[in-house]
């Protein structure tokens, strides 16, 4: 068994090398200045970026909670159809996931344009043409749009696995249907639901594409000012990194937050 | 009525999962650019696209990055996955830790953390951005689904198997080849497939990382969309979503039927124990 042990060492100098060392640089390009010596002015000068910050944490909780809302009905109604249905409605729910994302927001740029489709039908009845695009919204309906099944899919895993008889008890014993949700599924779904809360807020307050198609500029996120920082036109990988080391700060404390609803092993796994 | 509203409630999801993948499909047929307007029918859109170069290049672009990343992954996640599983808890729980740091990290921090590194190679050893860049982001973040994949057919196999192979004459390599790989190979070959469609699929981290000459089909596709309008994307959308839902609705099926058939062998072998 001690040659098995040896088979791990090339996958340990690969994160070494591809995970911990480039973390390490953006935390060393966060404190140092572009002659390569140790100062905080990167992380001072983030303070001009504060609201760009505070609207990124803001959009990804509304989106993270309206797909939280439209999620658990839908889950909680696959678990419990028939199982050959159930399948099929899971892969329903993924197809649209494994279409490329671009697509599916370009789908939504073009749909929401002044002289888009919807803004066509609207105005058969006379309505419009509505500002649907390049708002805070559209940014929002972006984020709900890509992420909902990153909602679904882990709520459904664990509902799946409350037996119908539980369900059966507490409407035997009188319970209401609001309080079946609360004191019985709520409970039962919580680790699915801390699951697909991070699984939904992560990405969603780290876009650039999204903020970058659907805002049209109006509506910069974190992630924007990042990625124009690295490839952009001000160049500055040093307040890149610490504008990057403070979006990962947040993620880890919404994780740290949410994995102590439930045991991360279950439904961690999409 | 419960059942009326949940049928409702799933009709309206799926059309909001669905328009715009099926107006974008409609509308790669239409005679004029417009996305807004029908015009009248046509297959031009799909005969510029295969002309297209860019596209076409890209799409090799993104098979070559694809393939060579999620093997290579695949590799060195087996390999890893082996380590792991022989490993004492601590030890396990430290690099199962780290491998999860892939997985939830934003895609941008990994792409732009990726990018200072290779940046660095770049001015210490005069290496490229481009194919070999792209490859080590990739396996970056294909690894972990392999290791997910590999790691649980391994804590199910049965620790006897081996020693029987062994008690039966087979030396280690043996064994391990002949009866340990076959055990894991479902998971390895799932964990594969992930490390495929992820790869294929990926946008952030190859933006991050591909340096300026080599495109992948997700990069020519987020360029495409700068411009005002183009067709050919609603037609590439199309093609996508065809192959996509044609592989999954296959998987489906043929996972139903294996389900329905394991289900009337053990209805039959019912039958027989009862009859006698």
């Amino acid at each position: 068994m001690k040659t098995s042990k040896a088979l791990a060492i090339p996958y340990i100098v690969w994160i070494l090398i591809f995970t911990i060392i480039p973390l390490g640089l953006i935390v060393v390009f966060a404190l140092t200045d572009s002659s390569g010596s140790f100062t905080l002015q990167n992380l001072f000068d983030m303070s001009t970026y504060m609201s760009v910050l505070f609207r990124s944490i803001f959009f990804a909780m509304i989106a993270t909670i309206i797909c939280l809302i439209l999620a658990f009905p839908a889950a909680y109604i696959i678990s419990r159809a028939k199982s050959f249905n159930q399948s099929s409605l899971i892969v329903l729910i993924m197809v649209p996931m494994w279409i490329n994302f671009i697509l599916r927001t370009y789908a939504w740029m073009k749909l929401l344009d002044p002289n888009g489709l919807i803004n066509n039908f609207l105005g058969l009845f006379g309505i419009g043409p509505l500002n649907l695009i390049n708002n805070a919204g559209a940014v929002i309906l972006g984020m709900v749009y890509n992420y909902l099944p990153f909602m679904i899919l882990p709520l459904y895993s664990v509902m799946v696995k409350i037996d119908q008889s539980v369900i059966e008890a507490a409407q035997d014993l009188g319970s209401s249907r609001l309080s079946l949700v609360r004191r019985v599924i709520l409970p039962l779904s919580m680790p699915g639901i801390s699951t697909g809360v991070i699984a939904v807020f992560v990405p969603s307050v780290s876009t650039f594409v999204i903020s970058r198609m659907l805002g049209g500029g109006t509506n910069d996120l974190i992630g924007d000012i990042i990625e124009s920082q690295f490839l952009g036109t001000s160049y500055n990988p040093h307040l890149g990194s610490a504008m990057a080391l403070v979006l990962m700060v947040i993620v880890l404390f919404m994780m740290s937050l949410f994995n102590q609803f439930g045991n991360e092993e279950e439904g961690a796994m999409i | 009525m419960k059942k009326l509203s949940s049928k409702i409630y799933m009709y309206a999801l799926f059309t909001f999962l669905y328009l715009p993948i099926l107006v974008l499909i409609v509308f790669s047929f239409n005679a004029s650019k417009s996305m807004a307007r029908w015009t009248g029918f046509t297959f031009d859109w799909y005969i510029k696209l295969f002309q297209d170069e860019a596209i076409m290049s890209a799409l090799l672009n993104t098979v070559i990055v694809a393939v060579a990343a999620s093997v290579l992954s695949t590799i060195l996640g087996t390999m890893a996955a082996l380590g792991i599983h022989s490993m004492k808890k601590t030890s396990k729980s430290v690099i199962m830790g780290v491998t999860y740091i892939p997985v939830i990290n934003p895609e941008i921090i990994m792409g732009v953390s990726l990018m200072l590194l290779f940046k660095f190679f770049v001015d210490s050893f005069g290496f490229r951005f481009g194919f070999v860049s792209l490859v080590l982001a990739h396996i970056s973040f294909d690894v972990p689904y392999v290791i997910y994949n590999v790691l649980p057919k391994l804590r199910s196999m049965n620790p006897n198997l081996v020693e029987a192979a062994k008690d039966l004459g087979c030396n280690s390599k043996k064994a391990f080849f002949k009866v340990v790989i076959p055990e894991i190979m479902p998971g390895i070959f799932s964990g594969f497939l992930m490390a495929l469609t992820y790869s294929i699929d990926d946008f952030v981290i190859s933006y991050f990382t591909s340096g300026v000459k080599v495109q992948t089909l997700s990069i020519a596709i987020e360029a495409m969309t700068r411009k005002k309008i183009n067709p050919e994307i609603n037609a590439l959308s199309a093609i996508i979503f065809v192959v996509i839902s044609a592989i999954l609705i296959t998987k489906n099926i043929l996972e139903n039927r294996k389900l329905r058939r394991e289900r009337a062998q053990f209805r039959a072998a019912q039958r027989k124990e009862s009859a006698i």
